[in-house]
């Protein structure tokens, strides 16, 4: 494959995606599963591809090629979040109940949206599994100026971020202004979403970012070290799964998944053998 | 600066029109150690979360540092330990470090990074509170009095002036327990910190705290903790309500 990467644009710049979102996903997803909102990626990614069949409709529509689905299922993902925080609000005793209504609106508006753009095509096929091919140049430099911003701004925010993940009242008490650490932190994540859907899919992106950061937990004792090694497991999963897709003429989403599932195994594995010798030795 | 740390003036708050706190005044000077102790359902967490500014009582004004609290943003002079601190999500991946770093999230403020000197004071206060040698443990690993004793640190790091605590004991054994107030007594008397512990176990508060309010509703017994020992059964029970039985812990 890397004679062909260097070869073939597409595949350089799929390569490359593949290594931002390895990067972007699982840092947004540490925070995620410390907090239990792993679900809330389902929903935004459901939304997104809301987003993504009103922009395949619009281009069929109205042949508007300067269109990019791209945009408009980050719109939709932007606005989904916002709305899954107004729910939060509103139903203040079932904070998880946004997460079902906007899952399922996304898939309603999807199946609307699929429909009047005359149904299945390939296109939306790539949007929902991913895809080795589907990454323009346009597409590559999107993801990597919205790669760049989600750094930063993690990087502005961690210490605030940490803090109220992992105390809400505390943070709330010393005066972090938490409402807007907390929708920062939401609209990191359906930007993180909208740019991992071309390479993983929508139905696969939250796997990216739980699973890393699953298989990560097992092994580490700090925050710091969970982000490092939630990372360096989704890059190995990217990297090797987009590898095996292109020979294997697989969506990579799919072979993304099960190296991540792979991985997870083996840290399961791994802290069972280690607690085990750490017994004997004890013993 | 003057040596008022808190000022409340005829407070009250009521839930679904169910007074819990009629006219309270209450004032904590600087250095004070004081125990505010009452029946479950008399107001005491009510009463804290009014003075952590969680709550806006229906009437009344309250007074931190002596700024009215509605003027008052140096929260990071005000330390918490939630009577929740035990409750954490105990699988959170981060270290005893990190968790007390937290703690000077807000002084560092936005937009900017700890720096050689804020760790620094997070290994000080790491230490203060003797938990030097678990500084980059998980802190799920460790028991649930070196947790609480954590949550202080975190608490102490922004070098508060004064520092409350809900129920803190709650969940630990009593040898710990001992212990914990043994900490309690040094940081009020070494490093000259104000105190507000609230608290149902009596008997070993008054032997620590300084000054002892009673409340239910309204502030019952305000004084010196010798007095509130002396206080007899019946004037007790007619403080709870109900009949109280004042367990006297010697060691």
């Amino acid at each position: 494959m890397l004679a062909d990467i260097l070869q073939f644009d597409f595949l350089r710049h799929t390569f490359l995606t593949g290594i931002l979102i390895g990067i972007i996903a699982p840092l947004l997803g540490t925070f995620l599963v410390v907090r239990r909102l792993s679900l809330l990626a389902d929903a935004l990614s459901h939304v997104t591809l809301a987003g993504i069949a009103f922009g395949l409709f619009m281009e069929k529509q109205y042949f508007a090629a300067f269109f990019n689905p791209l945009y408009s299922g980050m719109g939709f993902s932007v606005i989904g979040a916002v709305l899954i925080e107004k729910l939060r609000s509103v139903y203040s005793a079932y904070q998880e109940i946004g997460i079902p209504i906007i899952l399922s609106g996304g898939v309603g508006l999807s199946v609307i949206f699929i429909a009047l753009a005359n149904g299945f095509n390939t296109d939306l096929f790539n949007y929902l599994f991913g895809s080795v091919s589907a990454v323009s140049q346009a597409d590559f430099y999107t993801i990597l100026i919205i790669s760049i911003f989600i750094i930063v701004m993690i990087v502005l925010f961690y210490k605030e971020l940490l803090t109220l993940s992992f105390d809400e009242e505390h943070a709330a008490v010393s005066g972090i202004h938490s409402k807007r650490i907390h929708f920062l932190f939401i609209v990191l994540t359906a930007l993180v979403i909208a740019a991992s859907i071309r390479i993983v899919g929508v139905l696969l992106v939250s796997a990216l970012m739980t699973l890393p950061v699953a298989s990560a937990m097992r092994v580490v004792s700090s925050f710091k070290q969970l982000i490092l090694y939630s990372i360096i497991f989704a890059e190995i999963s990217v990297i090797l799964g987009l590898i095996s897709g292109y020979y294997l003429n697989i969506p990579p989403g799919g072979t993304i998944v099960v190296i991540a599932i792979i991985i997870l195994l083996c840290c399961l594995a791994w802290k069972k053998l280690s607690v085990k010798h750490h017994v004997q030795k004890s013993a | 600066m003057s040596d008022t740390v808190i000022r409340l003036e005829n407070i009250s708050h009521a839930y679904d029109e169910k007074l819990v706190l009629d006219n309270v005044q209450l004032t904590i000077k600087r250095g004070d150690f004081m125990g505010l102790v009452g029946p479950n359902g008399g107001g005491k967490t009510t009463l804290i979360n009014i003075i952590l500014g969680l709550i806006k009582p229906n009437s009344g004004d309250v007074y931190l540092l002596d700024k009215p609290i509605e003027q008052f943003h140096d929260w990071n002079r005000i330390g918490f330990v939630s009577q929740k601190a035990n409750t954490f999500n105990k699988g959170f991946p981060a270290t005893v470090f990190e968790v007390v770093s937290m703690g000077l999230t807000a002084k560092i403020g936005y937009l900017k990074f700890m720096n050689k000197k804020h760790k620094q004071k997070v290994l000080d206060t790491i230490e203060l509170v003797g938990m030097s040698e678990y500084a980059y443990r998980n802190i799920g690993d460790l028991s649930g009095g070196q947790q609480q004793r954590i949550f202080i640190a975190r608490a102490l790091v922004s070098d508060p002036s004064l520092l409350i605590l809900d129920e803190p004991t709650v969940g630990i054994d009593y040898k710990n327990v001992e212990r914990f107030y043994q900490l309690l007594d040094d940081l009020n008397t070494k490093q000259q910190l104000t105190l507000l512990l609230v608290t149902h176990d009596t008997g070993v508060m008054t032997k620590h705290a300084t000054n002892v309010v009673c409340l239910n509703k309204n502030l019952h017994f305000h004084g010196k903790s010798e007095e509130y020992s002396e206080l007899s059964a019946e004037a007790l029970s007619e403080i709870y309500g109900h009949p109280v039985q004042l367990v006297v812990h010697d060691h």
